[in-house]
């Protein structure tokens, strides 16, 4: 006897209710939220930075610091989301955290492209060289990679992707306290990680600040991109709904 | 003992002179022996930190903004396949 094909529809209320009809798009509210910080991070903070003390031996550039370490650290934050959704899809199989790994993966590989980046610009000018290949900046760049292959796996993996994928956020943020404690372990130009628990008050509550900024950003995005993956999921199942009618038909 | 009384000046001595040339390197250097002109600085000296720290600041405006236009383009294309797939579901119920 064949068994008879399912054909509950997927409605989008059971995805949530920002899975409704017509709200694929960014909501109001995010995009309020958005510009607000916006207005903090590029408007209020350029202004608390260029307030704060300067650095005695590294003057002006080390101004990049306000913006560079509070990436990393929303980076680190990232690969530990990524790292624990997908622990979670490897043992639970829930699409849920393969597709908040994924969220938090392609963040990852955004705020580690931020540090790659303004790391050099600084290093350029404290050190008199772009880059060096000390244990900091190698391990920043594995961590980076690692994320950006577990975003091709999950693209050109084809089936059994998410899985190895997840496998590989899980190994990233496996790698992060490594990163975080390079700098006390091996001889590096960067400077280590007693520079923040250290900060003069003048440099530290624009630090924090900063950081603060960051992680709602990165919060804001996290969600947003997220609920792009719940859509795609909603329409993947439509479309196989859409399929078994036809078969039917 | 003459040994002895010896050694310990010279001790005393080199004591002196790296007490002398650590306090020496405390303090800048002043152009006492010759006028270096700016140009001839190492080229770390001689770079402008504030391209570099606007740079720097670009980065973060532009990669987040860039980011979220991305985001914004896929979900926008995301929306409209599933207002196409339900009118697509509700033309096949009706048949």
């Amino acid at each position: 006897m064949a068994s008879t094909p399912n054909l509950q529809l997927p409605t989008p209320d059971t995805r949530g209710p920002t899975a409704t009809g017509g709200t694929a798009r960014l909501g109001v509210g995010v995009w309020a939220l958005g510009i607000a910080i916006g207005a903090l991070l590029f408007v209020m903070t350029p202004r608390m930075i260029a307030l704060a003390p300067y650095e005695s031996t590294m003057g002006l550039v080390q101004k990049i610091f306000y913006y560079h370490a509070p990436s990393g650290i929303t980076m680190f934050l990232s690969a530990f989301v990524a790292g624990i959704a997908g622990l979670l899809y490897i043992f639970k199989r829930q699409p849920r955290y393969d597709r908040m790994c994924l969220a938090a993966s392609e963040l990852t590989v955004l705020f580690g492209a931020m540090v790659l980046i303004t790391g050099p610009l600084w290093a350029r000018k404290a050190w008199g060289v772009w880059w060096d290949w000390d244990a900091r900046l190698t391990s920043s760049l594995l961590l980076w990679m690692m994320f950006v292959a577990c975003l091709l796996v999950r693209r050109y993996g084809g089936p059994g992707g998410e899985r190895l994928g997840a496998a590989i956020a899980a190994f990233g943020m496996v790698n992060v306290p490594f990163v975080y404690v390079s700098v006390n372990i091996w001889r590096t130009l960067h400077p280590k990680t007693t520079v923040v628990p250290s900060l003069a008050p003048g440099m530290r509550g624009v630090f924090w600040i900063c950081t603060l900024g960051f992680v709602v950003l990165y919060t804001l995005l996290l969600t947003t991109r997220a609920r792009l993956e719940r859509q795609r999921a909603m329409a993947e199942d439509l479309h196989l709904a859409l399929e078994e009618r036809s078969t039917q038909s | 003992m003459r040994h002895f009384v010896r050694a310990v000046i010279l001790a005393a001595l080199v004591l002196a002179a790296g007490v002398h040339a650590g306090s020496a390197q405390d303090r800048p250097q002043a152009a006492q022996d010759e006028f270096v002109p700016v140009s001839e600085l190492p080229q770390t000296e001689q770079l402008p930190a504030a391209p570099l720290v606007i740079a720097a600041y670009s980065v973060f405006w532009l990669l987040p903004f860039v980011y979220l236009w991305t985001l914004q383009r896929r979900m926008a294309a995301v929306d409209r396949e599933l207002s196409d797939l339900r009118q697509r579901l509700g033309g096949a119920r009706d048949h």
